[in-house]
């Protein structure tokens, strides 16, 4: 695997449009070429050369690639985004859609992430070892497409609205989360190793929510419908199973009705 | 202005009888002219395909819904919306494009005028903000009339009169263009939670039927002698044996000859036809009744329609038919807006996959071609895709592609994944007609230009029409075979003239061109009857004082007024 190293040279006077840091967008490529790939600052396009010192090569794909980013990112958007494969590592706080629609690979963030990062992450892993914005792992703006795939996981808190219309996949979150956790989820599994404010699983259809600290205030679209032994994320306990939400559609199959779970740690 | 004359390009004109012969166009002062000077400048148009702009009958690209869509679609958008180099400005949007690029898109697809096929009248400010923020093309929008409380109280006494000089007094606060007339009754039946699914299905509260509607709308429009007929999205749009119902509303034109100085011969245009021609009683047992709703129309030499292609895309759907979104919005459970407009329509938006795995969706786009390909005259049919509800406009080189080329087609129809039972359910399959390009240019050009009542000046080269010019790359003795090359070469013309300007080249937006806003003043007799009516509607109902109501001359400076004299009528 060849790696390619990138340095913030120069930091943008608006945000920088990163969609051309990535894996695939580098594959191929000598860091000559890559420091020509464009990247726009509102409506003008530059290039990663002019904000960044480019060192090292890619593979000749995307998953012989590994690039590691590093310097202050606080203005980059989309680092990462739409990965097919390789590896990328930021170690730095990075701007939103960071690993957004990604499909393959692994991504590493040493720091904070903003809001909308990991946008309907289809595959691959996404890890943030510090704090994650809103809207961590849902939908784009708009969109009823989720999260449908690979893991996604932060060391530290999310914010609100995460992994809103989730349809597939699995995100940990090992901190706290505020309101609207799982929103509209259709399916996947979601993991909060510490607390969460309100509204978790409102309008849920289907999918799992698995909480191991305390919720604020529950949704009253849940019922309890007794107890379960499992081991979640390499903890072993016993969490009480919930129905939900009740308040929403939820399929048939085999004429039974499908509901989404929520699993509270006793 | 500059002189231009293009040659030796294959021109096809349904004007003029010309079948791909190689001729001169010249250009002078924004029109064809018999001949220009020696200084000229020469547009070589050798191996090339030359037409008059296109026009689009009916599209959804102006106004509160559109922009409604827009808003709450911002999904439509997101990986397409940086800006190119040229004079263009961001392009945005999908399946509900920002005006800039609906004006650029259009263009480039060789088109030069665009019918907005719903405009609420409350509304219609915004309509005319948003065609003048449309660069390139001209156009005009259709106030909707099919479930306003005056008409539904005029029709029901049989008042053709009243109806008309409230439709003429309309056109003038909205600077509208005709007579648009959706899912009559069923529209305002939805504001009780109900829906007229036949034409004789009572609409709530007002005690007429929908065949009231529609009949009493088509003799207002012949009355005024308006340049468009009467406009119709029939009532039990999208649903399993509705083609009898469409049948049933077609045939209400019978005998009703169409009065109008402006060459136009039907009296009722039907829209979005695939949507009306179903046969069977539910989704398992569907059937394609194109052909049962096309021999009709055939014979009927008052009608023409147009086709509404589904195009196999996601997209947006939008209609003034507001108990058909929630319908839908039931089917697919995405996201749904609704609006009621007072006194005059209402509107509902969901968006909408038209996954081609899917049966249903395969056959409807199967039947959107059967229509085209029953039609006889192709001065009498039209192509759209009902933009955005089937398709977007700019999926108009595929379609072409499957109407002009059987193998294209073919190929399609085999690779769905349902493919058995989309030949089964419809008529595609035995169907060998390869649309020409003599015929996609009836289709495209003179066709729609006659019936809009525009035929002295567009859709067609004769001098003296506006320099409206097409020039395809495509040589029609070597026309391409595979799908993709036929619809690159639709998707960029040549070149585009724009009333004798050149605002495309190469595929690229050169110039914006000077784009006007067409409406019809029709004058009629002093009606104090419906001014009294009028009066009172406002004070007793309407959110708006009446003095605020019409559309000021800024919101639409470069108008170009159509007059219509209906006071002998
Ligand atoms: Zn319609
Ligand atoms: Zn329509």
């Amino acid at each position: 695997m060849n790696t390619v190293t990138l340095t913030v040279k120069k930091q943008p006077e608006l945000y920088l449009e990163c969609e051309n840091v990535n894996t695939d967008a580098f594959a191929g490529k000598k860091a000559a070429d890559i420091a020509k790939l464009g990247a726009y600052q509102g409506k003008e396009i530059l290039t990663l050369g002019d904000f960044f010192t480019i060192t090292g090569e890619a593979g000749a794909t995307a998953a012989d690639t590994k690039i590691i980013v590093n310097g202050d990112c606080t203005k980059m958007k989309y680092l990462g985004a739409k990965m097919t494969g390789g590896e990328m590592i930021v170690n730095y706080a990075c701007d939103m859609y960071t690993g957004s629609w990604m499909k393959g690979g692994k991504l590493t963030v040493n720091g904070d992430v903003h809001s909308f990062c990991g946008l309907a992450l289809a595959g691959g892993e996404f890890t943030i070892n510090g704090n994650a914005g809103n809207y961590l792992g849902a939908a784009y703006r708009g969109d009823w497409r989720g999260m449908s795939g690979g893991v996604l996981r932060v060391k530290g808190n999310a914010g609100s609205d995460v992994a809103s219309f989730m349809i597939g996949g699995e995100m940990i979150i090992e901190g706290d989360v505020d309101i609207h956790l799982g929103t509209h989820m259709e399916g996947g599994k979601i993991i909060l190793k510490g607390n969460a404010n309100r509204r978790v699983g409102g309008q849920l259809v289907k999918g799992e929510i698995y909480v191991f600290g305390k919720i604020n205030v529950m949704m009253p679209g849940y019922k309890p419908v007794g107890e379960k032994e499992m081991e979640v994320d390499g903890t072993k306990a016993t969490f009480v199973d919930y129905l939900g939400d009740l308040g929403e559609r939820h399929p048939k199959r085999k004429g039974e009705t499908v509901y989404g779970h929520l699993y509270m740690k006793k | 202005m500059s002189e231009y004359i293009i040659k030796n390009g294959h021109v096809f004109d349904p004007t003029q009888g010309i079948k791909g012969d190689k001729k001169d166009i010249a250009v002078k002062d924004g029109k064809i002219v018999d001949k220009v000077g020696s200084s000229a400048k020469v547009i070589d148009a050798a191996g090339k395909t030359v037409m008059a702009g296109a026009l689009e009958v009916h599209a959804h690209v102006a106004g509160p819904k559109v922009n409604a869509g827009r808003w709450y679609r911002p999904e439509d958008k997101h990986f397409d919306s940086h800006k190119k180099p040229g004079i263009t400005r961001i392009e945005g949007g999908k399946s509900i494009p920002t005006v800039f690029k609906t004006g650029y898109e259009y263009a480039r697809l060789g088109f030069t005028f665009a019918m907005e096929a719903a405009m609420p009248p409350l509304y219609a400010r915004h309509v005319h903000e948003e065609i003048h923020d449309t660069p390139i093309i001209d156009e005009a929008a259709l106030p909707v009339f099919g479930n306003n409380w005056f008409i539904l109280e005029y029709l029901k006494n049989h008042e053709v009169e009243n109806t008309a000089a409230y439709i003429a007094w309309i056109l003038r606060q909205t600077k509208g263009y005709g007579v648009k007339c959706v899912n009559p009754g069923g529209t305002e039946a939805w504001a009780w939670g109900l829906n007229c699914l036949t034409i004789h299905d009572p609409v709530p509260y007002f005690e007429i039927t929908p065949a009231e509607i529609i009949k009493g709308l088509i003799e207002a429009n012949e009355y005024l002698g308006l340049p468009h007929s009467m406009h119709l999205h029939q009532n039990d749009l999208g649903n399993p044996g509705n083609y009898k119902t469409t049948i049933d509303s077609l045939k209400l034109a019978e005998g009703i000859k169409a009065t109008n100085n402006f060459g136009r011969e039907q009296v009722l245009h039907s829209t979005h036809l695939q949507f009306h021609a179903y046969k069977g009683t539910n989704w398992g047992d569907f059937e394609s009744g194109a052909k049962e709703v096309m021999d009709y129309v055939n014979k009927q030499k008052n009608l023409t329609i147009d086709t509404g292609n589904v195009t196999l895309d996601e997209t947006t759907t939008m209609t003034a038919d507001g108990p058909f979104e929630h319908h839908l919005h039931g089917l697919n459970h995405l996201k749904w807006f609704n609006v009621d407009v007072e006194l005059e329509t209402a509107a509902g938006i969901v968006p909408f996959i038209y996954d081609p795995n899917n049966a249903v969706f395969a056959s409807q786009w199967a039947v959107g071609l059967e229509i085209a390909l029953y039609a006889k005259d192709p001065m009498r049919c039209f192509i759209t895709t009902d933009h955005p509800n089937a398709g977007p406009f700019t999926r108009y080189p595929r379609v072409y592609s499957w109407l002009m080329s059987k193998k294209v087609r073919d190929e399609r129809l085999n690779s769905f994944k349902k493919a058995d039972k989309v030949i089964s359910a419809t008529n595609l399959a035995n169907m060998d007609r390869e649309i020409s390009l003599y015929e996609l240019a009836a289709m495209t050009r003179a066709g729609p230009a006659k019936c809009l009542g525009l035929s002295k000046d567009y859709g067609g080269l004769k001098p003296g029409m506006n320099a409206d010019i097409a020039i395809y790359n495509i040589n029609p003795d070597k026309f391409p075979s595979s799908g993709p090359e036929i619809e690159k070469a639709f998707a960029n013309v040549a070149y585009l003239f724009k009333s004798g300007k050149i605002c495309v080249e190469g595929g690229k937006v050169v110039d914006m061109g000077h784009k006007e806003t067409f409406w019809v003043d029709a004058k009629v007799k002093e009606n104090k009857q419906v001014m009294h009516d009028v009066r009172e509607k406002f004070l007793r109902y309407y959110s708006v004082n009446e003095a605020n109501y019409p559309v000021p001359e800024s919101y639409a400076p470069h108008q170009h007024i159509i007059s219509v004299d209906a006071t002998k009528a």
